[in-house]
């Protein structure tokens, strides 16, 4: 077992050092172990927040770069204009209350030999165990020009929310009535699969109230819309007749910024408004970590205790995983992820056996206007034979119809999983 | 030889008893995403925290049959077995409103 806080320690921590102390956690005290969590998203924190829970003679250290939680979840209403970024955003004072140390900071490399966690701004944090939970970064390289175009400001992502949701929800609104709001989706897997459609819903709202001649273009990788298809349609024919294009296999190589084009596999489309979101993979730390093990993209995980297949004592959690069977990379998947993947630290570092039968649900609401909503829901159970999460038969499904009343549901879902995560 | 084989029954009972209480809390610990964690302070979601074993063991049973008409609910019930809707159901009820 590490001690919590030795001279070294010490020595080396500055800004950790600094910010544990303003939290008044600079005393030494007894401790079963430290886990340091890199990452603040739906997947750190709850697991941060579920150990301290669990076992609080377990230290906690949570690493994260942001300030300020934003949540991806409930992002795309402040694209078409129902919701404000102060809505998606959250203190991570909760977590301080449950006893989590909140270091801002920037994970630069993991020393997984010496269980040690480098920080930008200096000082190592020395951990038992290590939960990584990055989310995702970009292949901007798949996709020629992005880069150029991304920093010329003519194109977004917006795929990770923040300063790019509110760029775009800008974009939108200076664009002329009669203009054309160009999205590229990627192949699957990326994160969040209803995303795409939701935010394509939630333009049209804002063009149908405020510039009802222009249009909105869907440029899909995949053949067809990957997540609650009919539901979508159905919502895009009765609500924004006319309004939305859908085009599938129609996969973005390239984006020109003087031009204001996408560059598909075989033509150029032309848009006022640009919003690629480029193929992804697991965050830049779980590649200087050696924790990539699939397609040069994701984490594979032992998902009894989502301990890293590829280093020891680490485990990975959220987007960043290889996904089993039947998983979504979302907001949901990550706080469920992240309860497994607590229990089963809590019981390892006590020197009990991880729980053999873990179980977790994804639950995914998209907004399709201001008030109406659409879910997805599946059950993930342990399969002995598979060695894997699969989805129990018979179980989950999506909406029978679109209403306002999932759209109570859908908000109220964002504000509990907020909660549940964060205080 | 008596007093060593008490020892080993006592420890491995031990694990096993820390698993079933582990298994009814991490079950639980699902829900909470909606339902608010421990089953408390939710908004618009039904509060579990301290709901009579029966009750909640009837609810998810009627979920999971069809009897009680949901928008999502009756497609998550169906995920879990009875033994598994006890264990979340005697989380839920020692748990304070």
């Amino acid at each position: 077992m590490t001690r919590p806080w030795d001279r070294r320690d010490f020595l080396k921590l500055s800004g950790a050092a600094a910010a544990l102390a303003a939290a008044g956690c600079a005393t030494p005290m007894k401790t079963k172990a430290r886990v340091v969590v890199v990452g603040g998203g739906f997947g750190g924190a709850t697991a941060a927040k579920y150990i301290r829970l669990w076992d609080p003679a377990i230290e906690v250290v949570m690493v994260e770069r942001a300030n300020i939680f934003t949540s991806c979840p409930l992002s795309n209403l402040v694209l078409g204009g129902s919701k404000s970024m102060e809505d998606i955003r959250h203190s991570y004072d909760g977590l301080r209350q449950h006893g989590v140390q909140v270091v801002f900071d920037e994970a630069t490399a993991i020393d997984a030999a010496k269980r040690v966690v480098k920080l930008e701004r200096g000082g190592d944090l020395r951990y038992d165990r290590l939960i990584v939970a990055p989310g995702i970064d970009f292949l901007y390289g798949d996709i020629a020009g992005f880069e150029d175009a991304m920093k010329a400001r003519r194109v977004t992502h917006a795929w990770k929310a923040g300063a790019q949701t509110i760029a775009l929800r800008k974009q939108l609104e200076q664009m002329k009535d009669g203009g054309v709001f160009v999205l590229s989706v990627p192949l699957a897997p990326y994160r969040c699969p209803p995303g795409p459609y939701e935010r394509a819903s939630q333009v049209a709202s804002y063009f149908k109230k405020a510039k009802p001649r222009s249009k909105v273009l869907i440029l899909d990788a995949n053949p067809d819309v990957t997540s609650k298809g009919p539901l979508f349609k159905k919502a895009w024919a009765e609500l924004y007749p006319g309004m939305i294009e859908f085009r599938g296999n129609a996969k973005a190589v390239g984006v020109d910024a003087k031009s204001g084009t996408v560059k598909l596999e075989v033509e150029d489309v032309k848009g006022d408004v640009l919003n690629v979101v480029p193929p992804q993979r697991a965050g830049d730390i779980a590649v200087k970590a050696g924790l990539i093990t699939a397609n040069n993209r994701w984490c594979g995980v032992n998902w009894l205790t989502c301990e890293s297949t590829a280093v020891q004592n680490v485990h990975v959690l959220g987007d960043a995983t290889l996904s089993a069977p039947g998983m979504p990379k979302s907001g949901s998947m990550a706080n469920q992820q992240a309860k497994l993947c607590a229990s089963a630290v809590v019981a390892m570092i006590n020197g009990q056996t991880p729980n053999p039968e873990p179980k977790i649900v994804n639950t995914c609401y998209s907004y399709v206007s201001d008030d109406e909503a659409v879910h997805v829901a599946s059950v993930h159970t342990w399969n002995a034979e598979q060695k894997t999460l699969t989805t129990v038969p018979g179980s989950g499904g999506v909406s029978a119809a679109r209403n306002a009343l999932e759209g109570a549901y859908a908000w109220a879902w964002a504000v509990n999983i907020w909660q549940d995560t964060l205080s | 030889m008596r007093i060593a084989l008490v020892v080993a029954a006592a420890l491995a009972a031990l694990p096993f008893a820390a698993q079933a209480q582990s298994s009814g809390r991490d079950l639980a610990a699902s829900c909470a995403m909606c339902h608010g964690t421990d089953g408390r302070g939710a908004v618009g979601y039904e509060p579990l925290a301290g709901m009579p074993k029966q009750d909640l063991v009837r609810k998810l049973g009627e979920f999971r049959s069809g009897a009680k008409p949901a928008t999502v609910m009756h497609q998550i019930a169906k995920g879990y077995s009875d033994a598994q809707i006890q264990l979340i159901a005697d989380y839920f009820s020692a748990q304070k409103k």
